[in-house]
């Protein structure tokens, strides 16, 4: 497919953004800048000045909604773009309600408990949806120990073991890695009927 | 039994096995989990009831924190 043709397949495409930190904020430029029209993004959580190290955010957004801030973000590379912007702990019913028009889920969370609300709401009420999930991403090196793991339509981007602890942060670098390829597996799921 | 672990194929000394005792086994240590059997979720109050028998195929994945 040319340039061109991306573009237009993308245009009409929905995508949905579960938690908009390192994963999900890194995810969803790299969709929006592709060309991804339509982006369902979901976070709770306020701007600090800890999370500049690895999130797609500025130090004047400091304080700031995080959906908010990536809205403004992402409107200032594709102004086209539409983007949703919901100030909320996702739980099961709002996964549910907010996510069902989407054509592809990003699990972006932080926390374990999370991530699993999340991949067991989708896999019982969307079996037939996609989900891409980032599971192990602390810490920097080690590039050949991220890989994509299928389980049906559910997809595991990471190394598959780093949690993060005090010894292990996140870091820009690997969160950004596995944010980007969940973005590239999104593209793909997107554009394999073209 | 022979059953499929994570796409791994595994004796079982048992004719068959609850998922909860598998994963006890297994010395899955990760706290969270998501378990498939056949292609269906079992959450986790049901993977003490949920019979694993030869030729089954299950999924165990680990919840690992960091985003």
């Amino acid at each position: 497919m040319n340039y061109q043709d991306i573009r237009i397949a993308l245009k009409d495409k929905v995508v949905g953004i579960a938690g908009c930190g390192g994963l999900g904020s890194n995810c969803a430029m790299a969709l929006a800048r592709t060309g991804v029209g339509h982006l369902v993004l979901a976070d709770h959580d306020k701007l600090e000045v800890a999370n500049l190290n690895r999130q797609y955010f500025f130090r004047d957004q400091l304080g700031e909604y995080k959906v908010a801030a990536l809205k403004n973000n992402i409107h200032r590379v594709e102004p086209e773009a539409i983007v949703e912007a919901h100030i909320l702990k996702l739980d099961p019913p709002s996964v549910k309600d907010l996510f069902a028009d989407c054509d592809v889920i990003v699990e972006a969370f932080d926390t374990d408990h999370a991530k699993q609300m999340i991949i067991e709401t989708v896999l019982s009420e969307f079996p037939d949806k996609p989900i891409v999930s980032g599971q192990g991403l602390a810490g920097y090196g080690d590039n050949e120990s991220i890989i994509t793991r299928r389980l049906d339509n559910l997809y595991i981007i990471g190394d598959g073991e780093r949690e993060v602890t005090e010894d292990q942060p996140p870091l820009g670098p690997r969160v950004a890695v596995v944010a980007n390829m969940q973005a590239n597996l999104v593209l793909e799921l997107l554009l394999k009927d073209k | 039994m022979e059953i499929s672990l994570n796409n791994r194929k595994e004796i079982i000394e048992q004719e068959e096995i609850k998922l909860d005792e598998l994963i006890t086994l297994k010395n899955y240590t990760f706290r969270l989990l998501v378990t498939k059997v056949n292609g269906k979720l079992i959450r986790k109050d049901a993977r003490a009831e949920t019979i694993i028998r030869d030729g089954d195929d299950v999924h165990v994945l680990h919840m690992i924190s960091g985003g």
